[in-house]
């Protein structure tokens, strides 16, 4: 067992991280030639449920593991990584819209403290690619010179994500997609699922682990993802498109709903008695502030869960109008939706290929619209109304 | 923060009993005949001015009886338990007092049962008023109150256009003047919707033309729109109306409304479109209603808009809006300039076949 276990179908990434955890080692004895092969900043891309932040994590516990090889996987300080509770590793996860400037520059101040268990001082920021442009700037010169100690692992979809500025001063470790078998195996292996829904949740979530293992698992979700495939079928007119955009809105707002209100609410209790609230429920003065900014963090929390959530669904419809797109075509790739093959073969022959790419577009616009800020049931009834054939 | 907020009223008057009390000039003989102020008046209702109005009768009505009568305004942040016997109890040198419980529906439990307490047995020379805003809050006290007699008065807002055309007319007349429909219609639509701002306009008016207020007064002292709402931009819109469409549109952002308020306004008018049309026919009356979620005076406005639009032009219409919230809300330079894009592709689109 060690810390690379989780790491699906990425040899070549291993190898690389493997190594640098070594030299890293080395640098610390004081071995000046090791210590190239070790820096500061390391950028790990890669699309999503490719294992960015299980990468990172990977890394930082090497980083802080003192056994050989380096990420033993059960010593003391690697549990205490991958459990989250390692006293040098700061794991930066933004759950809002974005990142702000302020945050980040006490960010920077923590990253500057020196490591209490004499190795490094790692700071995880899962989803770099959400702090903002101010953010981004505030970040540069922590990145660009820290102190000796101190590692900084980001994350991001692509290195197009961030700042030229920030890309140029980070070592890049690329993720790749894993093979539908690689992340069936894993399935199949760590969470005994059986092969078969195994292989058709893996086919899926096209790479995506975590998502597979929740179709895999997950009734509902398998059913959400039914729903969205059914979608196409019922696009048959104006009336229809609007409908469906509507149930599909009302959806994401109830899974916001579903995921946030319960926290929000021992949140907020949470912070009121910590305030002083007095026993008839009053708050002290000057209180109301520090709630509302409670209240706003709150809002922007559901808001990223409800356009995550529809971002999702658009993704399992793409993949659909995608399986059209490729019988259309010929192409010898594996459909992703192969229990509709019937009915894709029937799509396929109806239309051609310049109207599905059409659709796709559509697709793809919305996702930039809803990410645009854009009022979600416009954008999703402008794209529901695209795809229709009637 | 402090106690309650006493107010002599004579000082207040001094400064504009014309703006405040206006409305009575005719009414203070009436007083002065001797009809004395109630002991106990319940003002439920949340337009401002009408509910100012109400109180500041009852304050009339005892200042006709006295002149010296006190006026002591109570919020419920100012008012502790016993504080309210204490204004109550009489004074060693006598004086009538007129007690304004503000925000009335905010007032604790406690509080309510020692109001409603004090309404059983109401002092001779006190007037008790109580403003209260309406709606389920603090209702003990308005049933408490009203099962003691009090005289309820209520002031509601003002919300359909009739109604205020009537306000507008029978405010002129008290002012001693004379409106007709239509100028009074000109007037609301130059103004704006806010009461206190029509009643002021109103007297003015009067003033200003020496009682008859017609057309021509109101379109010499007041011009353009007060307030446009999206919604009547989204209507000319859509019934391809493009000249007039944008005359509004300018408007509507001369006047301040934010543009993404006319984005949502233009989605909502083109969604009707599209639930309208391809609503199933043979449905018709409440239970199209029903079914759309749409009142059906507004259905009725969309079946008329309907004529010319194509289920195309209807998609087209749409993605148009969409682009449009995605330029006003920070992807364009100028939001205006997106709008009004918006606005020509909307009647365009009208056109598709």
């Amino acid at each position: 067992m060690s810390v690379w276990d989780d790491l699906v179908g990425q040899g070549p990434v291993v190898e690389q991280l493997a190594t640098a955890a070594e030299a890293g080692a080395g640098a610390l004895a004081g071995d000046e030639r090791a210590a190239a092969g070790m820096t500061h900043a390391w950028l790990f891309t890669g699309p999503p449920g490719s294992g960015r932040s299980t990468a990172a994590r990977a890394f930082a516990a090497a980083l802080q593991c003192r056994e050989a090889p380096r990420g033993c996987g059960h010593c003391a300080s690697c549990h205490q990584a991958l459990q989250g509770t390692h006293a040098d590793i700061e794991v930066v996860r933004p759950t809002g819209l974005s990142y702000g400037v302020k945050e980040t520059r006490e960010l920077v101040l923590r990253a500057a403290s020196s490591p209490s268990g004499g190795r490094w001082q790692v700071v995880l920021f899962e989803d770099a690619d959400r702090a903002t442009e101010a953010a981004a700037n505030a970040l540069l010169k922590a990145i660009e010179e820290p102190p000796p100690r101190t590692v900084w692992l980001l994350c991001s979809p692509s290195p197009e994500d961030l700042v030229t500025t920030i890309r140029s001063r980070c070592r890049l470790v690329t993720l790749r997609t894993p093979p539908a078998s690689a992340v069936a195996d894993v399935l199949i292996r760590r969470d005994g699922i059986d092969p078969e829904t195994a292989e058709a949740a893996a086919r899926a979530a096209q790479g995506d682990i975590g998502r597979a293992r929740r179709l895999a698992t997950d009734q509902e979700t398998r059913r959400r993802r039914g729903e969205m495939l059914a979608l196409p079928g019922r696009l048959t007119g104006v009336a229809p498109a609007v409908n469906a955009a509507a149930a599909l809105v009302a959806a994401a707002e109830a899974d916001a709903k579903a995921t946030t209100e319960e926290l929000n609410a021992t949140e907020t209790a949470e912070l009121r008695r910590a305030l002083g609230e007095s026993e008839k429920g009053r708050m002290p003065r000057g209180t109301a502030g520090a709630l509302k900014e409670l209240e706003d963090r709150q809002k922007s929390r559901a808001t990223r869960v409800k356009r995550d959530s529809l971002d999702r669904a658009l993704l399992d419809l793409a993949s659909y109008y995608r399986d059209v797109l490729a019988l259309q075509l010929g192409s010898a790739v594996d459909l992703v939706n192969t229990d509709r093959a019937a009915e894709l073969r029937s799509v396929a022959s109806a239309g051609t290929p310049e109207e599905t790419l059409r659709r796709l577009e559509a697709i793809m616009e919305c996702r930039g619209r809803l990410d645009a800020n854009v009022n979600p049931l416009l954008a999703v009834e402008a794209m529901t109304l695209a795809l229709r054939t009637g | 923060m402090s106690g309650p907020v006493v107010g002599r009223c004579r000082g207040r008057r001094r400064g504009g009993p014309e703006t405040v009390f206006g409305a009575l000039a005719g009414r203070e003989s009436w007083h002065a005949a001797g009809v004395p102020a109630d002991p106990l008046t319940l003002i439920v209702g949340d337009e401002e001015l009408l509910a100012e109005r109400a109180v500041g009768e009852v304050v009339a009505a005892a200042r006709a009886d006295d002149p010296e009568t006190e006026v002591v305004d109570l919020t419920p942040g100012g008012l502790e338990p016993g504080r309210l016997a204490e204004l109550t109890s009489p004074s060693l040198f006598g004086g009538g007092k007129v007690l304004v419980l503000r925000s009335a529906q905010d007032l604790g439990k406690d509080l309510i049962a020692e109001v409603v307490a004090y309404a059983k047995r109401p002092a001779d020379d006190i007037a008790l008023v109580a403003v209260h805003a309406g709606g389920a809050k603090g209702k003990a006290l308005v049933d408490g109150l009203a099962k003691a007699g009090a005289r309820r008065v209520t002031c509601s807002k003002i919300t359909k256009a009739g109604e205020r055309v009537a306000f507008v007319r029978a405010e002129v007349r008290r002012s001693g003047g004379a409106i007709s429909e239509d100028a009074a219609r000109g007037l609301i639509e130059a103004v704006g919707n806010d009461l206190r701002e029509l009643a002021s306009a109103c007297s003015q008016l009067v003033s200003d033309t020496g009682g008859k207020v017609d057309d021509e007064a109101v379109a010499r002292y007041y011009r353009g729109r007060a307030e446009v709402s999206g919604f009547t931009v989204a209507d000319k819109a859509v019934e391809g109306r493009l000249a007039e469409a944008l005359e509004q549109l300018r408007w509507a952002l001369a006047t301040g409304t934010p543009p993404v308020l006319i984005v949502s306004a233009l989605a909502q008018g083109v969604r009707g479109l599209a639930k309208v049309g391809g609503a199933p026919r043979g449905v018709r009356g409440a239970g199209l209603a029903k079914e759309l979620g749409m009142p059906p005076w507004k259905i009725e406005r969309v079946q008329r808009q309907l004529r010319g639009w194509t289920a195309d032009g209807v998609a087209q219409a749409l993605s148009v809006v969409a682009e449009a919230d995605a330029q006003v809300k920070g992807g364009a330079a100028d939001p205006a300039y997106a709008l009004e894009k918006a606005v020509a592709q909307i009647t365009a689109a009208r056109g598709t076949r």
